[in-house]
């Protein structure tokens, strides 16, 4: 068999359906391969966009995404998307040809070093040097992508690989991965001590992320929460993990968290950690975080233990495992009402708000709606940046993989991507991408790949006219000195949706939110809402950055 | 619960991985971005063919030695990471120095280096190279030394560390 029917056989053994990507010149082959293979193949209009549909797929599905591009400027296109996937964790593998081995090193055309490139933001990436060692290599990467804390894998095939001949007995070559063993079962004496101190704790709490999304472990935190009566905090990669309509739910953490997540656990005597790294994003000043609180922290990836604060219990392993070992083996749950009284104490004074009275057509009030329309039941995507912030805090999620936000590497951008790969893996849901007009700006040509392929995925732009952080953070911080940050030069996004083959349509007043939320949500189609919101709103409450979780800004006054 | 600065220490870490091309590259592509410091390092074969082992002495406080470890074990390539500091090893490095030494100052040199039991490699008209091989300190003093002579050029390994007896890394 040749290189690129080896690949796409294994592909097929991997239980791969889908592969998002774009032909090039040393990927004809692989792309011929693929022509009647009876695998889908997503043409996306930029290899950016390709990498965020198969992390959109890949989240949404918990599979493997896949996606493919050419050698050189299609592969450094990647790069973004492949940054993405790292930060967030994202099984994903990314295939890239190369120039032919014998050219590789002269600078030929379209030669770029990808491993070398993507050597700090994959899991592990290959350079396939001889055509015997590919379909060893694919199932690694599939396994590396996809077990212990996943991330990306990128392979690079060169053309000559890809057209050499292989023995179709070596589809048969076992892995070789003598250096990756993850740790799945924790510690048994760890748990154990982890269990007394929950037992002793009189304010304890669930700081939980993306980790008990990926481990599939929602269902055990659930019971551990209820079972502990304990109140659960989310950060934004694990929303969804733990149902936000609970009583026990605080909401997110950190920097637009809610005052009541963060008020508590800056009070907490027992910090629950499980599946988080402690982004700086969360902890806000690191110096006052949890200083009087004792942490145990279960995760699979035995470098984010300690790597930010030292923790009285680590426990790593598979979240799932350790939180069942948990629950099994708490015999008198701690007495948490007086706690619970107090953070009800806290949720009433410092709820969530906005104006709701005004007349202004204000974000917050786009995505409450939204939320109402679709009873909470959409999955939603976001870019980054207010956007983000809005759709974190007024849309609840109830359950995991309906959220999908680029938490790490924020970036722009992703979020509309992410929807088309999102609604491939989910056809019959409906997927809406919260998006702001910088955002979409920067991939907006994934509207052809929508249409073209019939998905019926929504973007809400949030259109106020400005990088909308930014422009915050250069009026609180910088004495608003708008550098750059207004985005005069606008199209209307209704017309470029409308150029696309899409629907479009342009929301200016609050009475017309609710129907064309309607109109977009029954009509079946790649629709773009262009809401034209109140251009100067903030994204309260917020811990201003180098201050504690605990000295939130709930409302800013202008001077 | 700051970084706290004053419990620098070095340490060495013996790591052993897997022989394909740009696993040192990995090694220290990790390095560098992770911002960890690199004192000596040496890459060599072992007995095994299929493995090649990385010799790293690093300096860096509890939790960036700690982070280290780890963020060497995540390397797929990475089979095992040994930190050998407080164990009891045999540690070598090597050092040629190239001294300006003419044939009046031959004899003085030569004595200077019988007490380190160093060896002449090389006698140049107008030069010669010195080998020395031991703890980090002997050569260190030696280099000391010689540097009242007109030093040319030196070049040394990086440290190679074994443990004592029959256990293995």
């Amino acid at each position: 068999m040749l290189g690129s029917q080896i690949l796409i056989e294994s592909l097929k053994a991997q239980g791969v359906e889908i592969v998002f990507g774009i032909p090039g010149g040393v990927v004809l082959p692989i792309f011929d391969a693929l022509y009647d293979s009876g695998l889908k193949v997503v043409l996306t209009r930029h290899e950016q966009g390709a990498a965020h549909a198969a992390d959109g797929y890949a989240r949404v599905t918990g599979k493997v995404g896949v996606c493919i591009s050419t050698s050189g400027p299609g592969a450094t296109n990647l790069v973004t998307g492949l940054a993405n996937a790292h930060m967030d964790s994202v099984p994903m593998v990314a295939i890239c040809g190369q120039v032919n081995t014998f050219l590789i090193g002269r600078d030929s055309f379209q030669e770029a070093d990808i491993t070398g490139i993507t050597m700090p933001i994959t899991k592990h990436n290959y350079l396939v040097k001889s055509p015997g060692d590919l379909p060893r290599i694919i199932k690694e990467a599939f396994y590396i992508a996809s077990t212990g804390r996943p991330g990306p894998v990128l392979i690079d095939i060169p053309a000559d690989i890809s057209t050499a001949e292989i023995k179709k007995k070596r589809l048969e070559d076992e892995i070789d991965l003598k250096g990756y063993k993850p740790t799945i079962i924790g510690h048994k004496k760890q748990i154990s001590s982890a269990v007394n101190e929950i037992e002793k704790a009189k304010r304890p709490l669930l700081y939980i992320g993306g980790g008990v999304i990926i481990a599939g472990a929602h269902g055990e935190l659930f019971e551990l929460a209820n079972k502990l009566n304990c109140p659960v905090a989310h950060t934004l990669m694990g929303k969804g993990a733990f149902p936000e309509t609970h009583p026990l739910s605080l909401g997110m953490l950190g920097m637009h968290g809610t005052w009541t997540a963060n008020t508590a656990i800056s009070n907490a005597d027992l910090i629950i950690a499980v599946g988080v790294r402690f982004d700086d994003r969360v902890t806000g000043n690191l110096d006052k975080f949890a200083v009087n609180s004792k942490i145990i922290h279960v995760d699979i990836d035995p470098a984010e233990i300690g790597k930010i604060v030292p923790v009285t219990i680590p426990i790593v392993g598979d979240s799932r495992n350790v939180l069942r070992s948990i629950i099994d083996s708490i015999a008198s749950p701690p007495k948490t009402a007086e706690w619970l009284k107090t953070i009800e104490q806290w949720r009433a004074e410092h709820p969530l708000d906005y104006d709701r009275e005004t007349s202004k057509l204000l974000p917050q009030y786009i995505v409450e709606k939204i939320y109402e329309l679709t009873r909470g039941e959409a999955i939603i995507t976001t870019e980054v940046g207010q956007n983000q912030m809005w759709a974190s805090q007024y849309y609840k999620i109830d359950r995991p993989r309906r959220f999908l936000s680029s938490g790490g590497l924020g970036t722009m951008g992703y979020g509309f991507p992410a929807a088309i790969g999102a609604q491939l893996g989910a056809p019959d849901e409906l997927v809406i991408d919260i998006a702001g007009d910088g955002s979409f700006m920067m991939n907006i040509q994934e509207l052809a790949t929508a249409v073209c392929n019939k998905l019926p995925v929504k973007v809400a732009v949030l259109n106020n006219g400005y990088l909308g952080m930014v422009r915050q953070w250069q009026k609180m911080f910088y004495g608003g000195r708008y550098s750059c940050s207004c985005l005069n030069g606008n199209p209307e996004f209704a017309a470029v949706a409308e150029a696309f083959g899409a629907v479009g349509i342009t929301v200016r007043e609050k009475s017309e939110v609710e129907p064309a939320v309607k109109e977009a949500i029954s009509n079946g189609k790649t629709t773009v809402i262009d809401f034209k919101v109140e251009s100067e709103e903030n994204v309260m409450p917020m811990v201003p950055k180098g201050a504690a979780l605990g000295e939130m800004i709930e409302f800013y006054e202008e001077k | 619960m700051s970084e706290s600065t004053n419990n620098w220490h070095r340490h060495t870490f013996t790591a052993l991985v897997a022989n394909r091309p740009g696993v040192l590259a990995r090694v220290a592509s990790l390095f560098s971005r992770r911002g960890f410091n690199i004192d000596s390092l040496a890459v060599s074969t072992t007995q095994d063919p299929d493995l090649s082992r990385i010799s790293i002495v690093v300096s860096g406080d509890d939790r960036i030695l700690e982070q280290v470890s780890k963020q060497l074990n995540k390397l797929i390539d990475v089979v095992r990471v040994s930190d050998l500091t407080r164990v009891e090893t045999v540690e070598r490095e090597l050092v040629l120095i190239k001294v300006a030494a003419g044939p009046s100052q031959r004899q003085e040199v030569l004595s200077i280096i019988s007490v380190f039991r160093a060896q002449v490699v090389d006698v140049g008209e107008k030069s010669m190279i010195i080998e020395v091989i031991g703890q980090q300190e002997k050569l260190d003093a030696i280099e000391r030394l010689l540097k009242r002579y007109s030093i040319l050029e030196i070049v040394r390994t990086g440290k190679v560390v074994l443990v004592r007896g029959e256990k293995t890394t």
